[in-house]
């Protein structure tokens, strides 16, 4: 605020100067022949417009500088939180190493009382290009480059949905790649890392499962509990948790899920993921194998 | 001496080809110069076409104007083209043309060089447009750049960019860098070695001194740029692994390799803007230059410090809270010498008969929009506040501020201000005016409008957007403004064309100015001057003009 106050009191000042002289100083008479006094300079006025900006700037400074401490070298409180972010060309990989769950896109966080701060603190990695992570709301943001591990924090004071996107640009589909952060209480907290610790469900569709684990989908995606044991997309263990797919460019309906397995491209052009080649019959196995992945 | 007006008056009658063969073999620093000018006006064209595509595509909500690749390559080739095709010959083309002329010398230092430097430059945009057809290589159709125009490790590397479209920006930049170097060592060794008897460095135009400093900054700024794509190549080629991160290298080097260009070459581009205005508002206040040794002393100060200010491009890079430190405090000192020129802007006006020709109206626009760009860039200067606005729409509009606002403007009110000499004829003022009177709405629409999504979270680089974000209506204005701003463009183009083949003649001093080069005839002589001027003081017309009271008696 205090910087936002200077430069707004700054501008308004040389922006009067400005148009004073402008209308004061306008020649009247057209074509008038006489040159006004010719002047060449003032040390004393020129030393006062030098020491009042580098008083400015010296405030400015210390400002900001303190702000850039108190953010860079904050303690990290009991009960906070750990995330392990990787960024992935177009999606977000979320790792909780004490809790023992992996999700994707969606990132839920405890709601952080200020008395008993519980913030949440990401460490950011990257897989292939470099990202961003950014939640205008939440906080700053801060890149994730590949073999430069960076950390920040959040510490939300209000529950909710939090939207986002990779803010560096990372390739094709970098437009695409949005973020969801849900804020929750800490009992809704609880009871969603209690459920995404759980395993998948199996059995409840065979057919699709059998599909899903004979095909290359098993390259890229996890489904714990199967064989099913890839790194390089989402894991889907609970996909049925979240709200959208494609990183958030889809609503996670069985429609959208149908047409993302069948052809990526219509929803997210340029996108990592393969269209399957999958024949109808397979289509519909495979989609009502996710819906059961709750 | 008659011969050579013989053949100049016979000109017309010779063969286009002729005519022709005798541009391209140029070594004359005025042909140069306008050579690079024209350069940069075909280029100026092209990058607003690609910044046109990009509005239409960002004009609502999950458009599909262009698809996501088309947009990328656009941007791509938006920010190189413009600045290192539009800007930079401009730049160079004003400082061929003018720094001779108004030192009172017949050419630049190495003539040849300086043919050389323009073909270098030339050379590499035709080696970035060329990637629209080769940019795949045999395979397939061509594709152009599509990785930033800053180019940020690894997106560049084999794995992530395959075909040559990265190999042709990496060329076309390498080989305009070694024009630039070229250009920049002509520069510095014209002003130290070619001024006319009784010139001291203290005695020389505000733009001539700008324009050293420039060519000083261009020498450290660009060779960085130029190693840095000889490593890209080298990886990419031969096996190097400086930036690729999948065999252990760096993409933060990439970036301070970059920005250590980059921010410098802020000040490369922004130097020769304070100097057109340090020219023309003398002129069309009818005051000399205020205080010109601290004007002096700010630019060099600007220098200095301008090349100690890039990791601030890096803030959200996750660097040391020491070198975020130093970096906010490096970049806010550079507001003091740029806040002194400011002020001394307005003291050079306060008190004169203010004339508000064209030259002057985009002078006086400059100045306002001058300091808005100084004084958001003080706020993103602020490391906490550039982690949320830092690559977001508010950064855009603040760079543009800065190039568009501040340099563009400067440099349509020096061609107005110096076509008169160039071509010996008049720009109409009335076109002149309606070319201010649009691109300056259209600036404003388009520019002002720009900082709300960047602070409603609009990050730069995507090709759609969903709705309910807040962000509709103010890309939509920003894109009404791309419209003034293009009619403006258009007005320009034709108000150059009609003046040069319709305007009044100017003679050789039509704005009553007081530098060297409103001496001589309009449009000068091969030679510039048929007899070595000698100077006693910053202004030598204005001693001719008013005998009883020169100038040198107060300097």
């Amino acid at each position: 605020m205090f910087v936002l106050v200077t430069v707004a009191a700054i501008f308004v000042v040389v922006l009067s100067l400005l148009v004073y002289a402008v209308v004061k100083f306008r020649s009247k008479v057209r074509d008038d022949p006489s040159e006004p006094p010719q002047i060449y300079g003032s040390t004393q006025v020129e030393l006062a417009w030098t020491i009042i900006p580098i008083l400015i700037v010296v405030a400015l400074f210390l400002a900001s500088a303190r702000v850039i401490a108190s953010v860079q070298k904050a303690a990290k409180p009991p009960g906070s939180i750990e995330v392990i972010v990787t960024g992935h060309q177009y999606w977000w990989e979320y790792r909780f190493p004490d809790l023992k769950v992996v999700t994707a896109n969606e990132l839920h966080v405890p709601l952080s009382d200020p008395a008993h701060p519980t913030p949440t603190f990401l460490t950011l990695l990257s897989a292939d290009t470099d990202h961003s992570f950014w939640i205008p709301r939440l906080g700053g943001k801060t890149d994730l480059i590949p073999n430069h591990p960076n950390r920040t924090w959040i510490d939300p004071h209000e529950a909710g949905l939090f939207l986002g996107q990779c803010a560096q640009y990372c390739g094709t589909q970098h437009a695409k790649m949005l973020l969801r952060v849900y804020v929750q209480t800490r009992e809704d907290f609880d009871r969603w890392i209690t459920e995404q610790q759980q395993p998948a469900v199996t059995g409840a569709s065979p057919a699709g499962q059998r599909v899903f684990e004979s095909t290359a989908c098993v390259n890229c995606h996890t489904i714990s509990g199967t064989t099913a044991r890839g790194r390089f997309g989402p894991d889907l263990t609970h996909i049925m948790s979240r709200e959208t797919i494609a990183a958030g460019a889809a609503a996670n309906t069985y429609e959208m899920l149908r047409l993302w397995i069948k052809n990526p491209d219509a929803i997210k052009h340029g996108s990592k993921m393969p269209a399957m080649g999958l024949n109808d019959q397979d289509l519909d196995a495979v989609t009502a194998y996710m819906e059961t992945l709750r | 001496m008659s011969s050579t007006t013989i053949a100049l008056s016979d000109a017309p009658a010779r063969p286009f080809t002729l005519r022709l063969h005798e541009w391209v073999i140029t070594v004359d620093h005025k042909r140069l110069g306008t050579l690079y000018v024209l350069y940069a006006l075909v280029f100026l064209l092209v990058g607003g076409l690609e910044a046109a595509i990009m509005r239409w595509q960002l004009v609502r909500p999950r458009n599909d104007f262009v698809s996501p690749e088309v947009f990328n390559r656009m941007f791509t080739m938006h920010g190189t083209t413009m600045i290192f095709f539009v800007a930079m010959p401009l730049v160079f083309g004003f400082a061929n043309y003018l720094v001779p002329l108004m030192i009172g010398a017949r050419d630049m230092a190495f003539p040849r060089l300086n043919a050389f430097s323009f073909w270098m430059s030339a050379l590499g945009g035709l080696f970035l447009y060329f990637s629209f057809l080769g940019g795949d290589g045999l395979y397939g159709a061509g594709s152009a750049p599509d990785v930033g125009w800053f180019a940020y490790a690894p997106l560049t590397a084999k794995t992530f960019s395959v075909g040559h479209s990265t190999d042709f920006w990496t060329l076309s930049l390498l080989s305009s860098g070694i024009g630039s170097i070229g250009t920049a060592v002509n520069i510095i060794a014209t002003i130290l070695c070619l001024r006319c008897p009784g010139m001291t460095l203290g005695k020389m135009p505000l733009l001539v001194w700008l324009n050293l400093v420039m060519a000083v900054l261009v020498i450290f700024a660009v060779s960085p740029l130029s190693a840095a794509q000889l490593m890209l190549l080298v990886d990419r080629y031969l096996g190097g692994h400086f930036f690729d991160t999948q065999a252990g290298g760096s993409a933060v080097i990439w970036m301070h390799f970059f920005w250590i260009f980059g921010h410098p070459e802020v000040y490369v581009l922004v130097l020769p803007a304070f100097a057109f205005a340090s020219e023309i508002i003398p002129v069309f206040s009818r005051k000399a230059i205020f205080g010109y040794p601290v004007m002096v002393l700010a630019t060099i100060a600007i220098g200095f410090i301008g090349m100690s200010v890039w990791a601030h491009h890096m803030f959200t890079v996750g660097m040391s809270a020491g070198a975020n430190t130093f970096f906010v405090l490096s970049t806010m000192a550079i507001a003091v010498p740029t806040g002194i020129k400011i002020f001394n802007w307005l003291a050079t006006m306060w008190g004169g008969k203010i004339r508000l020709s064209t030259p002057m109206l985009f002078c006086v626009a400059f100045l306002f929009q001058f300091l808005i760009a100084g004084l958001t860039g003080v706020t993103l200067a602020v490391a906490p506040l550039d982690w949320q606005l830092g690559n977001s729409y508010y950064v855009v509009a603040h760079f543009h501020y800065v190039i568009v606002g501040g340099i563009l403007f400067t440099a349509f009110g020096a061609f107005y201000y110096w076509f008169p000499k160039v071509t010996g004829k008049m720009c109409n003022e009335t076109l002149g005016k309606l070319h201010f009177w649009l691109f300056f709405i259209g600036f404003h629409l388009t520019f002002d409008f720009m900082h709300v999504p960047g602070i409603l979270g609009m990050p730069r680089r995507i090709y759609t957007y969903e709705p309910g974000r807040g962000w509709d209506i103010w890309n939509l204005i920003v894109s009404v403004g791309a419209l003034f701003q293009a009619a403006g463009i258009l007005v320009f183009a034709f108000n150059l064309i009609w003046s040069y083949l319709r305007g009044k003649e100017a003679g050789n001093d039509p704005w009553d100015a007081w530098t060297l080069e409103w001496s001589t005839s309009s449009p000068p002589p091969v030679y510039n001057y048929a007899v070595i001027p000698s100077v006693r003081s910053r202004r030598p017309l204005w001693d001719l003009k008013h005998p009883e009271d020169p100038d040198w008696r107060y300097e």
